[in-house]
């Protein structure tokens, strides 16, 4: 390839690249964009590029609606425990898959992975009938404990690759200068791992912030769901769909995801390829 | 994204720590004991929350639950006939059938177009790839439920954008189009976009930061030989990125396989669900919408096993090339 042709093939790759980038942004543009508009807009002048009339009123009304800030309560609750009981005992795990062979370490490892395909909608219902039993349905106890259990396989595969990347040698090395087993990992590795933590407590937090299906079928009563179910709900309510509603609403759930994704979400890949590529 | 050192493909050793051989006895009991104690706890949560309804859900697929249970009768035990009821019904493999061409269909786009974006951020300017990089975390990261929120406004067959834009261009046919309703065919392809649109990105990005991994001067050398593009990804870039790969291929069809939210939130928007259900959503409407709990256990075995049988030849290479045992 000559100079000229090269550049102009480079050109090429870049312009087809920024034609993606905005294909793909498209529908969260779409997204501020009607939540922008005035409610009726859409019904009189059809969609529209730009909101010409800038207004807050979706976001007022939604803030305004009281079922909203019972729904942000809900799912602040159940993903916090959920993550930080899922992050104590994941780290628990992590440590004895990282750093000990034992028997039956492997066939943990397979179980792990394998675990992960069991759909949540194959599960579903005696997970419903045992909370029920438990009297645990509509509570932020009872789907904390399912969330627990949906996000531990891959909070521990990740975890598991992070543990891996500190080389063992230094937790050797400070045995050697008297550290007990224990006292090493605290003192060298744990400390390493504190971005791995964060990102790890992050994806897990997401993933219960996002979940839908088992917060559909466990928070069965109205009032207490958490937001993915109000969002569903709120749509399913408006009849003649107040669009620009429905819009804000979901930007109000996106929002506070796309910024702490945004932050983590390096670590986050790479910690899945870790796990992929790694004992 | 740069590439994190940690992930090397080729470094897989991390040694496990040598065998504390100078102890005393008990405290190298303690040590044997130590990671069976480590693992207590989130075994036990995990065997809580999900070991133990999965053993449920196994005895229930053998029972059937009718009226007389609603009343609280105990479930009588029917062992294979929920089992046989499933696999006579022709509706059922409509739907599995549906589901596994969808499955197929989705995972192959993701993947396709994934690497594809990911070999095309090797090849634009920083600033480029990293406006690509952002657009794509964004797409990533917004809650299913809400994507599906925004498709199902921009298919809007009077309000969506999708329809005026198809007009404008001059396809006066899809004037009030809807979507949803139209066919079992055009709701999956607005269904299948929205996966598609959300699950490309972690495709993407992770197929990149692997692709970086790629040592530049092996590739030069064998460019230098005369290795045209084709076979220099065949032989060299391939080989080192094909974990990767595996791993969200598998991911791809687990995901997909056992879709849920973005159906079902589709369907609240369309005709019959008759017409639209997969298998997650056929088991959600056949044991929560119709209490006949046996007969969706039964159901979301098939299913398990479904999954089992598609991926269990790749969770196998994957541990045989991650060095995962």
């Amino acid at each position: 390839m000559n100079p000229t042709s090269r550049r102009r093939s480079k050109l090429v790759v870049n312009g087809a690249a920024i034609a993606i980038a905005l294909l793909w942004i498209f529908p969260i543009y779409w997204m501020i964009n009607v939540s922008l508009q005035p409610s009726g807009q859409m019904r009189i002048d059809g969609p529209t590029v730009l909101p010409f009339d800038f207004t807050p009123d979706a976001y007022l009304g939604v803030l305004n609606d009281s079922s909203f800030w019972t729904s942000l309560t809900m799912s602040l609750r159940v993903s916090l425990l959920s993550v930080a009981v899922a992050l104590v005992s994941a780290t628990l795990a992590a440590v004895a898959l990282s750093r000990f062979r034992f028997r039956g370490r492997t066939g943990m490892v397979v179980a792990v992975l394998i675990i992960q395909m069991i759909p949540a909608e194959a599960l579903f219902i005696s997970q419903f009938r045992m909370l029920s039993g438990w009297g645990l349905i509509n509570t932020v106890t009872g789907l904390s404990l399912l969330y627990v259990g949906t996000v531990m396989p891959f909070i521990v595969w990740m975890l598991k690759g992070f543990v891996d990347s500190v080389p063992a040698d230094l937790e050797e090395a400070a045995m050697i200068d008297g550290c007990t087993k224990v006292g090493a990992f605290f003192r060298v590795t744990f400390p390493l791992l504190g971005p791995g933590l964060v990102a790890t407590g992050v994806f897990g937090f997401l993933v219960s912030w996002n979940e839908f299906t088992l917060a559909l079928v466990i928070l069965s009563s109205g009032g207490r769901v958490t937001l993915p179910v109000w969002l569903q709900s709120f749509q399913e309510g408006m009849t003649g769909t107040d669009w620009a509603g429905v819009m804000a609403g979901s930007a109000l759930i996106a929002i506070p995801v796309l910024i702490l994704f945004s932050i983590v979400q390096k670590r986050m890949a790479s910690g899945l390829v870790a796990g992929a590529v790694k004992g | 994204m740069t590439a994190q050192p940690q992930v090397l493909p080729g470094g897989a050793g991390s040694s496990p720590a040598p065998p504390p051989e100078r102890r005393a006895g008990s405290s190298r009991t303690l040590v044997r004991l130590t990671p069976f104690l480590l693992l207590l706890l989130p075994v036990g949560l995990v065997a809580l929350a999900l070991g133990y309804p999965l053993w449920r859900q196994v005895v229930m697929s053998f029972q059937e639950f009718g009226l007389a249970q609603q009343f609280g009768q105990p479930p009588e035990f029917v062992w294979l006939s929920n089992y046989t009821a499933i696999l006579s019904d022709g509706y059922f493999w409509t739907v599995t059938a549906r589901s596994l061409v969808f499955t197929a269909a989705c995972a192959a786009a993701t993947m396709f177009v994934g690497v594809g974006l990911a070999v095309m951020m090797q090849r634009v300017t920083a600033a480029v790839r990293v406006l690509l990089q952002v657009v794509l975390v964004f797409a990533w990261a917004t809650p299913v439920i809400a994507a599906v929120a925004i498709w199902k406004l921009m298919v809007d067959h009077r309000h969506g954008v999708v329809n005026a834009v198809l007009v404008t261009l001059g396809l006066e046919q899809f004037q009030g189009f809807h979507w949803l309703q139209e066919s079992t065919g055009t709701f999956l392809l607005v269904a299948g976009t929205v996966i598609v649109w959300a699950s490309t990105p972690l495709v993407a990005l992770a197929t990149f930061a692997a692709l970086t991994q790629v040592d530049d001067s092996v590739v030069e050398a064998a460019q230098l030989d005369g290795a045209g593009l084709l076979r220099r990804l065949r032989y060299i870039v391939l080989p080192i990125i094909k974990p990767v790969l595996i791993l969200l291929a598998i991911l791809q069809v687990i995901w997909d396989l056992r879709v849920f939210a973005q159906i079902y939130s589709l369907q609240q928007g369309a005709g019959s669900s008759r017409a639209t259900n997969l298998l997650g959503t056929y088991i959600y409407h056949t044991g929560i919408g119709g209490g006949n709990y046996g007969m969706a256990s039964a159901l979301a075995m098939v299913m398990l096993a479904i999954l089992v049988v598609l991926t269990w030849r790749y969770v196998r290479l994957l541990g045989k090339q991650g060095d995962l045992t």
